[in-house]
């Protein structure tokens, strides 16, 4: 089979996330660079199904500008089984561009999904609502937007790094017009002013701890 | 402002969603007119409610496909009553629902949409901040669009009562049946119980608690306040404990009474999904930690001493 997964190279923050002067992106000067962390888990998702079923895997092309990437690339190779995004981007925190591209391909799209096994022509889905855990059996093609929680992404290996450095990025230029939600500035939250109260130190500080529970009316 | 705002409203075999109810409050802000939409049958009992929170026309969409959750669906019944209302704002909460139901909608209709929203000032385009990074960084923005597509953020709109007339409209939706091919096939219901999301306390244990065993204590402790345990990410990427318990930017987002943070250093991205808590409490053999610096209360020590003499103090004065 064949998965397209889909990433996003975002700023890897430390602590506070800094601004530039102008306000206009993150000052990443001093930054790493990874991907979202959903998307991690949307590379782990495919890895471990490509192993479980066959195929050739191509990271490289995940980068490209998306749907018109997607048409062109199964117009060269064939049609993809699933395309996987993460839940959300790390950075701009949209929740939309799966979707929006699964649509553009009249494709059934499920988002969050905590659990992903294929069988036969069919992608089983489960995620997680309110009331417990949902299922979904999407025909493939189908596009499924992956959270965080549905395994543990593997590390890369030597083997694969060196593979990723001889391997070609395609780049797609995004056509259409702009939509009309217009980032105007970025800012800083706003900081909490918090004098923290010390309770003590160590086990001697348990009755304070509780005193306070009572007040708050928890006990 | 002029027209109409449209609710998406998210309810779970017509039980209501406490996340539309700061929706509402959300809408009402704006100074339109409200209404709201459910989809599917069950929610049609739903009408005294959505009066009681300012809702003026409630449409009721009904579907033979449309007995569960289904997200493409839904979207196209939102897309379908827009074309035929015609709203100004389109707005839902921004849950898992909210989002993706706004943006199958926003899709249909070739739409933009903003996600996860505070301040909303209409003018000749909707002026808003976003919440980017679970919240860690703001966005200002502008949309411009015949129907702005909104989705508020979660835990920051108070819920509250503006009683009024409620009328209700029933929609016979048209779907196509290819739909039904993303829609809710099975589902196992969660044991009974406080979730992370609505527990009233949680005891979150971070790298500090050392291994899988050492969240008994926290565990114990949850359970003498009618809590949960809830964890960092360093400790679901240990594999210590499932990633339904993590809190945070990529995990759940709580607003308990009280949050006992234990051993937890308080990364940026932990600490967007732990700040709408009402009172945290930080537990750390750190003075300095981020969690101690920004919790209300601290106590600096080894939460392995500390919590179960906590739980033990709790048992002695309740036996008193």
């Amino acid at each position: 089979m064949r998965i397209l997964v889909c990433v996003k190279r975002v700023p890897a923050p430390g602590s506070k996330i800094n601004i530039t002067a102008d306000g206009q992106r993150v000052d990443d000067t001093n930054l790493g660079h990874t991907t979202s962390p959903h998307e991690e888990c949307a590379v782990e998702a495919a890895s471990q199904l490509i192993e479980e079923h066959g195929g050739e895997w191509d990271p490289q092309r995940t980068a490209a500008a998306i749907a018109a990437a997607v048409t062109s690339l199964e117009a060269e190779g064939g049609p993809f089984d699933l395309v996987l995004f993460g839940n959300e981007s790390a950075d701009s925190s949209g929740f939309q561009v799966g979707i929006r591209v699964a649509h553009a391909l009249g494709r059934p799209m499920v988002n969050g999904a905590k659990g992903l096994r294929v069988e036969g022509a069919t992608a089983h889905v489960e995620r997680e609502a309110d009331a417990g855990r949902e299922a979904y059996e999407l025909p493939m093609p189908a596009v499924v937007g992956v959270k965080e929680g549905i395994n543990l992404p593997r590390y890369p290996t030597m083997k694969g790094r060196l593979a990723s450095k001889k391997a070609g990025v395609v780049t797609v230029e995004p056509a259409g017009e702009a939509g009309g939600l217009q980032m105007v500035t970025l800012k800083p939250p706003p900081e909490r002013t918090n004098e923290t109260v010390i309770l003590g130190n160590g086990p001697e500080a348990a009755a304070a701890v509780v005193d306070v529970l009572e007040e708050i009316g928890v006990l | 402002m002029e027209g109409t705002t449209l609710v998406v409203i998210e309810h779970d075999r017509g039980a209501l969603a406490e996340a539309s109810l700061e929706a509402l409050a959300a809408a009402r802000g704006l100074g339109t007119r409200v209404e709201a939409v459910t989809v599917g049958a069950d929610a049609d009992g739903l009408n005294d409610t959505l009066a009681a929170h300012g809702v003026s026309v409630h449409h009721r969409a009904h579907h033979e496909m449309l007995s569960d959750y289904a997200p493409e669906a839904w979207g196209e019944v939102v897309a379908g009553l827009v074309r035929s209302i015609s709203p100004r704002v389109v707005l839902a909460c921004g849950t898992d629902r909210g989002n993706e139901v706004l943006a199958q909608a926003a899709a249909r209709l070739d739409l933009p949409f903003a996600a996860n929203c505070t301040d909303l000032s209409p003018g000749d385009a909707l002026s808003m901040t976003r919440l980017r990074w679970g919240g860690s960084l703001l966005e200002d923005a502008t949309l411009s669009a015949p129907v702005w597509i909104v989705s508020v953020a979660h835990h920051l709109f108070e819920p509250s009562e503006a009683p009024t007339e409620c009328s209700t409209v029933d929609v016979e939706a048209e779907l196509d049946p290819a739909l039904a091919r993303s829609r809710v096939t099975a589902r196992v219901e969660r044991e009974a119980g406080v979730t992370l999301s609505s527990a009233p306390v949680v005891v979150g244990g971070g790298r500090g608690v050392g291994s899988p065993e050492g969240f008994a204590p926290l565990a114990e402790l949850a359970a003498e306040l009618g809590g949960v345990v809830g964890c960092s990410r360093a400790v679901t990427n240990n594999g210590w404990r499932s990633h339904t318990d993590q809190v945070g930017q990529t995990g759940t987002r709580i607003a308990p009474d009280v949050y006992i943070a234990c051993g937890i250093s308080g990364a940026i991205q932990h600490w967007v999904g732990a700040m709408a808590s009402k009172n945290i409490i930080a537990i750390n053999t750190d003075p300095q930690a981020n969690m101690v610096t920004k919790a209300g209360h601290a106590v600096i020590g080894d939460l392995h001493k500390v919590i179960p003499a906590i739980t033990e103090e709790i048992r002695r004065r309740r036996a008193s």
